[in-house]
């Protein structure tokens, strides 16, 4: 099997086990965890086989999406890559065994091992991501599948509190984090990893340089809970304890670490980056330290311990040094080994005792010797005892701050605060294993102590070995990874460095000794007093409460939103259209200034037809004549708009466009009748709304205000129009299309060639559109509830069955019918004509004036006109009218048109043309388009009389709905 | 032509947006045609203007001499859009008129907005 295929297995698996833990029923604990452990270690396996594979050179799996714009999916796995994917994937597989015996019988442990997949998965992402975008989207995916784990036990307000602020934090960081990458991108030219990791030079000589450093860092710096934005790690221990574990110690905190070593080479050995990261990391280092000592809770000490490794690392990485980054990429690895099982040790401690209170606890070791045994093992790693994998990269370390003293006097200090976080790592590894284990008995604990299940244990077991292993044989444990990991950050420029557990007397051993000794006799100095702390915080720290920054932030940033939305916002529509207006009126005038003094014109003008000066002084008056009676006079206005339109409808003909007559022509005579349709259920004039004077007054100055936005609107759009007209056109696409539309497409109406052929998926995304709003508006009309005050029928209806009423000789509804009785006959003779007028625009459509549009709209008015004639009841026992089916099956016409190319190797709605020999009507070209212009004739139809159908037959059910409540209350009353 | 063409384009438009501006419903969906006429003869009016000279080909028509055929397709979709939006809208208006009694565009008469906390006011179950 390829290498790709072991990459993109590895990379998939844990999505997918993620997809089919979720749908495991609610109580299947042992299935979804049999589930995520496979599925972890294949995936382990996968990345594993790699090795050989990784240490010769990265391997890189591509698949194109849209390769002109270089977006795709990349995975590339090289050194690095496979060090932390390991990492991920081992210690994974170790959580999901202890997961399964920590998690109650009665929680919902599927959904924790979904989305802890679905973490592995996201994560894997991170790693394995060969493009800087798809970088960003794992990386947010991790901060949306730690918000969703910490948040596991949601009816605690502690766990939504922190899953929330651990959200808020990380994804702010995230956003940073894309707005980095693609000022990276940028300036590199291109999204992909390989190029940007050999355009050191250009980014970093780039004036784009500082803000896109400071935004990637703030991404990671969030991400790995940096100071100050550290306050969300303590909080998101509210998770259940293998998640903290694994996210919040082992993971996804590292995912910052692993941006920074991963654009290393191309960010660092600058003074921007020594100075944010280093002291960044500094700072971090000391007050997590220095918080840790006087934590109670044991997760709280772990929390706050792991923030200052993490500072530690991000110091190393600060130093521009690269064997300082070896050290890193080391102590990155063992702290995962040691603080996941000190982890699992105080989870397993939890469990079985029922507190996690160091000051309740003591003298556990009795009780559990095993675990006693384990989580000191752990913790003297943390500390750096030698021996152990902790001392190695401690050391490490402590000689990187020995030998990165500059000549600034702040540096000078590197190296003794370096050994005071280490003395104090010391204290609080040693106050953890004295108040826990050693003392007194344990006595009033919520439950008695005992050791676990041997299967919890287990992950413990391999953790501590594997501190011990590399602790004593580095060489053969982690070295050959280390090496390959080091080699992908610096290529050829490695360091050289040696992993030995002795290294003669130097400067860095008596620091670790020093620290070692520091943080002992410190213990016994402040061990007491530290329990018996009263103000609970840490010492001098006690009033830096982060928890109360951030709330404070949060409501700042609420009621700021507030304030703006007050300010800015304005919840009626016509404030807004207003302000819409003037915007665009603004705009268009700065642009129009902006531009300079006008041009001369220098186009002949086509003279002026006084006929047409006449026509559109009706227009004019029509348009105006609307605006001013719609609000009183609704018929009339809806018949000045049609003239209006109408007017319109001639300038096109005038103006040589008579597939745009015709449709205007149309589209006026159904848009007037919906418009009609739509009258009755509008309120009557209330002359009860009489406004005060005042009102009235201000009602003045709104309206001449609107008055003038209206008429500098008008102006502006005649004067930007007459600008255009009188300029000459510049050399467009209109040339190609008409020289190409009989050739190409064998029509010769260049307007529907477009339509139908040139520019083909626009025309499906408008057909679209129109079923969609079609459904829409008969969905709205199945629920409509008229106002109270339309429910009563027209006033003319009531009189004329007054008088059908009133004589003896007619029945009710006669007057109605007698006054349609002639133009009823007409218009039913005038259906067949109306269909063959529809069949001819469409068929001539494609070389004369006509097309789907026109005819399915003509078709429409067909249809309408015999519901107007005879009311739907008559026309719908004589015709099926089946509109819903029609937009279905006009969408699928167009579609599967659109799709034949395909079956020929063309792309999507590729046409066709041939002419055919059809007796009668001659030789007419027969276009692979003229079967999508007739999917577009089918669903017009089917949305337009959709529509008209559904308004007008409001009335009717009204009526029956009137009648049958007549009937019900005359029941009732008999 | 184009100064005619032009000024009228211009009177639909304020004409349109002036109705856009009312506080009636109704009012502001023949705003919206009319704005739609407007705008659809103004993408026309890009294509520069022609007298004669319809974008159908003929044996022997010169390629420059025909009407741009580009804005005439753009506006023959946009024709059909605004009979859609215009339908939609005014479904849109009718069922708003029934939920909320009152066809103002907030749909709420201007006065009212200080009762809107009192539930007396408001219709039960609406």
């Amino acid at each position: 099997m390829p290498a790709e295929t072991f990459l993109v297995a590895a990379a998939l698996l844990p999505f997918l086990g993620s997809v089919a833990a979720a749908l495991l029923p609610r109580d299947a604990r042992n299935a979804a965890a049999l589930l995520a452990g496979v599925v972890t270690l294949a995936s382990l396996a996968c990345i594993g086989a790699l090795y050989a594979r990784v240490s010769a050179g990265p391997v890189v799996w591509i698949l194109d999406w849209l390769p002109t714009l270089g977006v795709g999916l990349t995975l590339r796995l090289d050194g690095l890559a496979w060090l932390f994917a390991v990492l991920v994937l081992a210690i994974g597989a170790l959580v999901v065994l202890y997961a399964r015996y920590y998690m109650s019988a009665q929680d919902p442990v599927p959904r924790l091992f979904s989305f802890l997949l679905a973490f592995v998965g996201a994560m894997l992402g991170i790693v394995l991501a060969g493009n800087l975008i798809q970088l960003v989207v794992f990386w947010e995916l991790t901060s949306v599948f730690s918000f969703l784990l910490i948040g596991y036990w949601y009816d605690n307000r502690a766990a939504r509190d922190g899953a929330r602020m651990a959200l808020t934090i990380t994804a702010l960081g995230g956003l940073c984090l894309l707005v980095g990458m693609i000022l990276v991108g940028r300036i590199v030219g291109s999204y992909d990893l390989s190029v940007v990791l050999a355009s050191g030079d250009a980014i970093r000589s780039s004036p784009l340089y500082l803000p896109a450093l400071v935004l990637i860092l703030m991404a990671a710096l969030t991400k790995s809970a940096q100071f100050p934005f550290h306050i969300w790690l303590p909080r998101a221990m509210a998770a259940p304890t293998p998640i903290s574990a694994y996210l919040h110690s082992a993971t996804m905190v590292k995912a910052g670490i692993f941006l920074m070593i991963r654009l290393w080479p191309v960010l660092a050995e600058t003074d921007a980056w020594y100075w944010i990261v280093g002291t960044a990391g500094m700072a971090t280092m000391l007050v997590g330290a220095w918080s840790a000592i006087f934590q109670h809770d044991l997760k709280g000490l772990l929390a706050y311990s792991t923030i200052s490794h993490l500072g530690l690392i991000t110091l190393l990485l600060g130093l521009n040094s690269p064997l300082a980054v070896v050290a890193a990429i080391f102590h990155t690895v063992n702290h995962a080994t040691f603080k996941a099982s000190l982890f699992m040790a105080a989870g397993i401690i939890d469990h079985e005792t029922g507190t996690r209170d160091m000051r309740r606890l003591s003298g556990l070791w009795r009780a559990m010797p095993h675990t006693a045994t384990l989580a000191m093992v752990a913790a003297a790693a943390m500390a750096g005892v030698p021996l152990l994998n902790g001392f190695l990269s401690k050391e490490m370390f402590l000689s990187e701050a020995v030998d990165n003293v500059g000549d600034h006097p702040v540096q000078l200090a590197l190296p003794v605060l370096a050994t005071v976080a280490s003395a104090f790592t010391v204290l609080y590894s040693l106050r953890f294993i004295r108040q826990t284990f050693f003392g007194a008995a344990p006595h009033d604990l919520p439950k008695a102590p005992h050791e676990p299940v041997r299967w919890m244990r287990l992950p413990i077991e391999v953790l501590v070995l594997a501190c011990i292993a590399v602790g004593l044989v580095p060489n053969l444990t982690i070295g050959p990874a280390l090496l390959v990991a080091a080699r992908a950050v610096f290529g050829g420029a490695t360091p050289d460095y040696d992993l030995a557990i002795w290294h003669g007397v130097n400067a860095a051993l008596a620091l670790s000794m020093g620290a070692l000794a520091g943080g002992v006799g410190l213990y016994l100095a402040f061990g007491r007093r530290i329990n018996n702390n009263p103000r609970g915080g840490p010492w001098l720290m006690h009033r830096l409460d982060g928890g109360w920054m951030f709330e404070r932030a949060m409501t700042g940033l609420v009621r700021g939103a507030r304030w703006l939305e007050g300010a800015l916002g304005a919840t009626r529509l016509q404030a807004q259209l207003r302000t819409l207006f003037l915007v665009a009126l603004i705009a268009g005038l700065s642009a129009v200034l902006a531009g300079g003094p006008a041009a001369v014109p220098s186009v002949p003008l086509t003279g002026i037809d006084p006929a047409f000066a006449l026509l559109w002084l009706v227009g004019g008056a029509c348009a105006v004549g609307a605006a001013e009676r719609a609000k009183y006079h609704r018929l009339s206005a809806v018949i000045l708009t049609g003239g209006a339109g109408l007017v319109g409808s001639l300038t096109f003909v005038w103006l040589s466009a008579p597939d745009l007559a015709v449709t205007q022509l149309l589209v006026e005579i159904v848009t007037t009748v919906l418009l009609l349709l739509g009258l009755r259920w509008l309120p009557k004039r209330d002359e009860a709304i009489v406004a005060p004077p005042d009102e009235t007054r201000r009602a003045r100055r709104r309206r001449l205000t609107d008055l003038v936005v209206a008429a500098a609107v008008g102006t502006g759009l005649a004067g930007l129009a007459y600008a255009v007209m009188t300029r000459p056109a510049p050399e467009g696409i209109a040339r190609w299309f008409i020289e190409a539309a009989y050739p190409q497409a064998g029509g010769r109406n260049v307007v529907n060639v477009l339509l139908v052929d040139f520019r083909a998926f626009d025309t499906l995304g408008e057909i679209s559109v129109l079923g969609i709003v079609g459904l829409t508006v008969f969905a709205l009309l199945r629920r409509f509830r008229p106002a109270a005050d339309s429910l009563e029928r027209p006033r003319q209806q009531l009189r004329q069955e007054a008088a059908d009423r009133a004589h003896a000789d007619r029945a009710v509804g006669d007057t109605a019918t007698d006054a349609m009785l002639i133009p009823a006959v007409v218009i039913t003779w005038l259906f067949p004509f109306v269909c063959v007028l529809a069949l001819h625009l469409f068929l001539r459509g494609h070389d004369l004036p006509g097309g789907g549009f026109a005819a399915g709209i003509a078709l429409t008015i067909a249809f309408v006109l015999q519901y107007m004639a005879h009311g739907a009841q008559w026309v719908e026992e004589r015709l099926r009218i089946r509109p819903i089916a029609w937009i279905g099956v006009g969408l699928l016409v167009a579609g599967v048109a659109g799709a034949v190319p395909w079956l020929f190797g063309r792309p999507f709605l590729t046409a066709a043309f041939q002419y055919a020999e059809v007796p009668v009507l001659g030789k007419i070209p027969v276009a692979s388009a003229v079967a999508f212009d007739l999917g577009v004739v089918v669903l017009v139809v089917g949305a337009s009389v959709l529509m008209l159908v559904a308004l007008a037959r409001q009335s009717l059910r009204r009526a029956r709905e009137a009648a049958v409540e007549q009937d019900s209350r005359l029941e009732t009353r008999a | 032509m184009e100064i005619v063409l032009s000024l009228g384009i211009g009177v639909f438009a304020a004409s349109g947006v002036w109705l856009l501006l009312r506080p009636r419903t109704f009012q502001v969906a023949l705003g919206l045609s009319l704005l739609a006429y407007a705008v659809n003869l103004f993408i026309f009016a890009m294509g520069r203007l022609k007298v004669g000279a319809p974008p159908v080909l003929e044996s022997g028509t010169d390629a420059a001499g025909i009407a741009d055929p580009v804005p005439q397709a753009l506006v023959l979709t946009a024709l059909v859009i605004s009979f859609a939006l215009t339908a939609l809208f005014l479904v849109v208006l009718l069922a708003a008129r029934g939920v909320t009694g009152s066809d103002h565009v907030d749909g709420q008469e201007p006065g009212q907005e200080t009762g809107q906390g009192k539930p007396s006011q408001r219709e039960p179950g609406r």
